[in-house]
């Protein structure tokens, strides 16, 4: 067990945990901030997927020891008024079917838009290929990523 | 929407008309037994809630709460079922707030998700419990009014007499304390306000906000986290483990071998691995790391299989005798007289479920008390096969479903809430038990294999004189002896093989129909091929015989409705016209009391393939919600693609060689269609299933396309797998 600080939507937060403890947990068991999902646990499957410094990361695949003074973002803090373009185009294009994935796949979206406000149809995909969405919303993900792309450009 | 004119045969019309309600009278006792409702607490909640029945509440400022009554899987019923109870009801959707009813099948019935059952069940029962509450509202206001029901009518949530109105929630006291008509007229369908409309999820906000909603966010206090082990492999079974080697790891509270086998085995406790270690810690992390140290020591009981094995023992059994489920005319003659025999044979492996939220389940469990929350598809059953187990009676269980983060027919079989439920017994702790994705990818519950044979018989003049299909299943059959092409074809015979295994299989959505309907539609592409006809046209001559003179009586579809949405992808799809690059398959199946064809275009550019379009026309009758249709349509079919190009679980010496998404191919976003537009047919019949019957026809839509892209036809799945010697590559 140490003692670790980590920045986690603006806010440092004080931890005990094994220096091996993925993000993941940490936000889950510890810091009791459940949006961000377990999925695979090997970095195959995206629904764990954070923004470290605004890249999007699996946090399942990130140990609490490799942070450092990262600045981390979860779907929680993706926007302080809950209307990140990103969220209010997946409402509109009613995307989520059973909805787990979903905070990955708008984290990834949303790390892709920080990088690339407009990016074309072929940048997208394969900015979203880590994600996977079991209930087949691609379509869907696609067209909100669009709609949140010009509004953001 | 589209309209296309599909004349209802006599048949089809008495089964319509006995399960319409446009404006019929209906007999009413359903709700003798409601009782009150507990009142619960939602946002902004208004002075006082009035119970109306157990479907709604309304709050004296107008508020509206509709009970969802099924489990919530990403079929979207929480949205579309309390939609049909307000279409009824009459009110603004905007006023109503949606809560996940608690099991009580006394109130609701069946509860249960599976079977894309959900809305055909719950369609008349939904309605008349809207209807049947607006009837009360109706009556309190004429009273008050002292005006005949019949000068009144309602608009969003407002009763109106000429110029005055009140709100629901005015009148909702006196209305709760009148007696449940027994009578009660349903809205006629063009007077649907709601129903046929776009509405968005319920849950949506909660969804893309991060908020707690699935069986894994549950929380409650002192609640300790566990882990289970399975034996490595089908056949074996536990021996004995080590507690010393992990009892001392930080945050470890406990390791102990649980039995979960009740006593009455009902159907949804298929479960290879009764017999299990549990670990139970602190923290997610600390019990992980526990059960990867963990040595335990195991043994056979039943031989080990391996894929090789399950392969040779299919095609084995389709050499071999088998029992016959269907046979019109004399098969064996025509086919001994036969000009010309084409033969192919389908194959499909098992696959896991994989819903992305990893099975789960939290419980609590006391002398007298069980509580057991997770997603679970069949909470009724979890809660006998509990009782059962824990040595409670069923009302001291209490099963609360969340929202599932998937299922697939995965979380019908509920061993995982036995296994929480037995954990916390043991040990007298809350705890949640958490499935890592390698122990749900390798605990069985599979789709089982499949291997099915089509045989054509054909005349002088290449015209089609008998079929014979005959399949084997690893366990069960893949067949459905009275669906279509049955009742086209005057010689005609099913057979099945069912082939023991000791890999346990369960339904995977759209069961059996998700195999044989690529099979049957792959092989009518390739009859249809070689009797130089156009595939759709071809697949037209077969059911224009079902509907002028139907072969046999026992035909489980409606040989027009079929050729209807056929006959509507053809035409939106602009069948017949030729776009360079662009290679089209087409298929179409009938499942779940729906059907559907699709046809799909593949573009070829050099070696890559990417899936440009699907055209799906759907007719699964009246249409509750459009948004959740359409997505419903779009997810089976991409579902269905990934699943035959690429997924496969494998076996060696009974151990799964797939346990992770690393070995494990599910659909990404690069290989999924541009592009799936998706016409309903509007007939107004009752609504029919639309969780599944997008899914099975896609995969022949699919191989028929690569075959005109490639100039190879892929029999066997996935179809992606290099073995095929045609590796493809979609995306």
């Amino acid at each position: 067990m140490a003692a670790y600080t980590i920045n986690v939507n603006g806010e440092d937060q004080k931890v005990e945990v094994d220096p091996d403890t993925p993000i993941l947990w940490v936000l889950r068991d510890h810091l009791q901030m459940i949006g961000t999902k377990f999925g695979c646990g090997i970095a195959q499957c995206g629904a764990c997927t954070i923004h470290a410094n605004g890249n999007a990361i699996r946090s399942c695949s990130l140990p609490i020891s490799a942070v450092g003074d990262m600045k981390l973002t979860t779907i929680e803090g993706l926007s302080k008024e809950k209307d990140h373009p990103i969220q209010e185009a997946w409402l509109a294009h009613d995307v989520p079917q059973c909805g787990y994935c979903q905070a990955g796949q708008m984290m990834s979206a949303a790390a892709l838009l920080n990088r690339n406000p407009s990016p074309t149809d072929e940048e997208i995909s394969s900015a979203m290929n880590g994600n996977i969405c079991r209930c087949g919303t691609y379509i869907r993900i696609h067209a909100a990523i669009k709609t949140a792309s010009q509004k953001l450009s | 929407m589209t309209v296309i004119k599909t004349r209802i045969n006599r048949r089809s019309f008495l089964k319509v008309s006995a399960a319409s309600g446009g404006g019929m009278l209906l007999g009413f006792s359903w709700l003798a037994s409601c009782d009150p409702k507990e009142q619960q607490d939602v946002k902004e909640p208004p002075k006082e809630w009035f119970d109306i029945n157990a479907f709604i509440k309304i709050g004296d400022n107008g508020d509206i709460t509709i009970f969802s009554p099924n489990p919530e899987i990403g079929q979207n019923v929480k949205t579309s079922m309390p939609l049909i109870v307000a279409e009824e009801l009459d009110v603004d959707w905007k006023d109503v707030t949606v809560q996940q009813a608690d099991l009580n099948t006394v109130k609701y019935k069946r509860q249960l998700a599976g079977g894309s059952q959900s809305i055909r069940q719950g369609w008349k029962s939904l309605r008349m419990a809207g209807a049947t509450a607006r009837k009360m509202l109706l009556e309190a206001a004429a009273k008050q009014w002292k005006v005949e029901v019949s000068q009144l009518s309602t608009d969003k949530g407002r009763i109106i007499y000429r110029d005055q109105s009140l709100s629901y929630g005015e009148i909702a006291a006196a209305a709760a304390q009148l007696e449940i008509p027994e009578e009660v007229a349903l809205k006629d369908r063009k007077d649907f306000k709601l129903i046929g409309t776009r509405v968005k999820n319920v849950d949506g906000s909660k969804i893309v906000h991060g908020e707690p909603l699935f069986g894994l966010d549950y929380q409650a206090e002192n609640m300790l986290i566990a882990m289970i082990v399975h034996p490595p492999a089908f056949g074996m079974k536990l021996r004995s483990f080590d507690h010393s080697s992990i009892k001392s790891m930080a945050g470890i509270r406990d390791v102990i071998q649980i039995n979960t086998a009740p006593e009455k085995v009902q159907w949804s406790d298929v479960n290879a691995f009764p017999d299990l270690i549990a670990i139970v810690g602190e923290t997610t992390w600390q019990v992980m790391k526990a059960k990867k140290a963990l040595t335990a020591t195991w043994e056979n009981m039943t031989p080990l299989e391996s894929s090789t094995e399950h392969d040779e023992k299919l095609t084995n059994a389709l050499a071999g005798k088998a029992n016959i489920m269907r046979k019109d005319g004399d098969p064996d003659k025509v086919f001994k007289n036969a000009s010309r025999i084409i033969e192919k044979t389908y194959s499909a492996p098992f696959l896991g479920h994989n819903p992305m939220e990893p099975m789960n389940f939290f419980a609590d469990v006391t002398a007298d008390k069980a509580i057991l929350v997770g997603p679970i598809q069949t909470p009724e059953f979890l809660r006998s096969s509990a009782a059962d187990l824990l040595g409670l009676s069923e009302d001291q269980v209490i099963v609360k479903m969340t929202r599932m983060g998937g299922g697939f027919g995965r979380r019908l079989y509920g061993h995982f809430g036995l296994e929480a439920a037995k954990i916390s017994q043991q040990l007298n702790q809350p705890i949640k038990l958490i499935y890592s994705r390698e122990d749900d990818m390798t605990q069985g519950t599979y789709r089982p294999a499949y291997k099915v044979t089509y045989k054509a018989a054909l005349g002088e003049n290449n015209e089609l004189l008998g079929m014979k299909v005959k399949g084997a299943g690893l366990p069960g059959s893949p067949l459905f002896p009275n669906r279509y092409p049955a009742g086209t074809i005057d010689h005609f015979m099913i057979e099945s093989v069912d082939v023991g295994t000791n890999i346990s299989t369960g339904a995977w959505r759209a069961p059996r129909s998700n195999f044989i309907a690529g099979a049957e539609q792959s092989f009518l592409d390739e009859l249809a091929e070689a009797m130089e006809k156009d595939p759709i046209d071809f697949r037209l001559e077969l059911f224009d015989r079902a509907i002028k003179n139907p072969v046999g009586k026992d035909n489980n579809y409606d040989a027009e409705r079929y050729a209807g949405v056929l006959k509507l992808v053809k035409e939106k799809s602009n069948w017949g016209t030729k776009t360079p690059g662009i290679h089209r398959g087409v298929s179409a199946y009938f499942c779940h009391n729906s059907y559907v064809a699709q046809v799909l275009d593949m573009e070829k550019t050099g070696d890559r393939l990417r899936i440009k379009k699907v055209w799906c026309a759907v007719d699964c009758g009246i249409v509750v919600n459009l948004e959740g249709a359409e997505n419903q349509i779009q997810g089976g079919i991409i579902d269905g693609i990934g699943h035959a190009m690429y997924s496969n679980i494998q076996f060696k010496d009974g151990k799964p060689l797939q346990e992770n998404f690393n070995s494990y191919r599910l659909i990404r976003h690069a290989e999924a269609p541009l592009e799936i537009e998706t016409f309903f047919v509007d007939n107004g019949i009752d609504p029919t299933g639309l969780g599944e019957p997008s899914l099975p026809p896609i995969v022949a839509a699919l191989s028929n396309a690569m075959y005109q892209a490639t100039g190879h036809r892929y029999y066997n799945q996935p179809f992606a797998l290099a073995e095929q010697g045609n590796s493809i590559k979609i995306g």
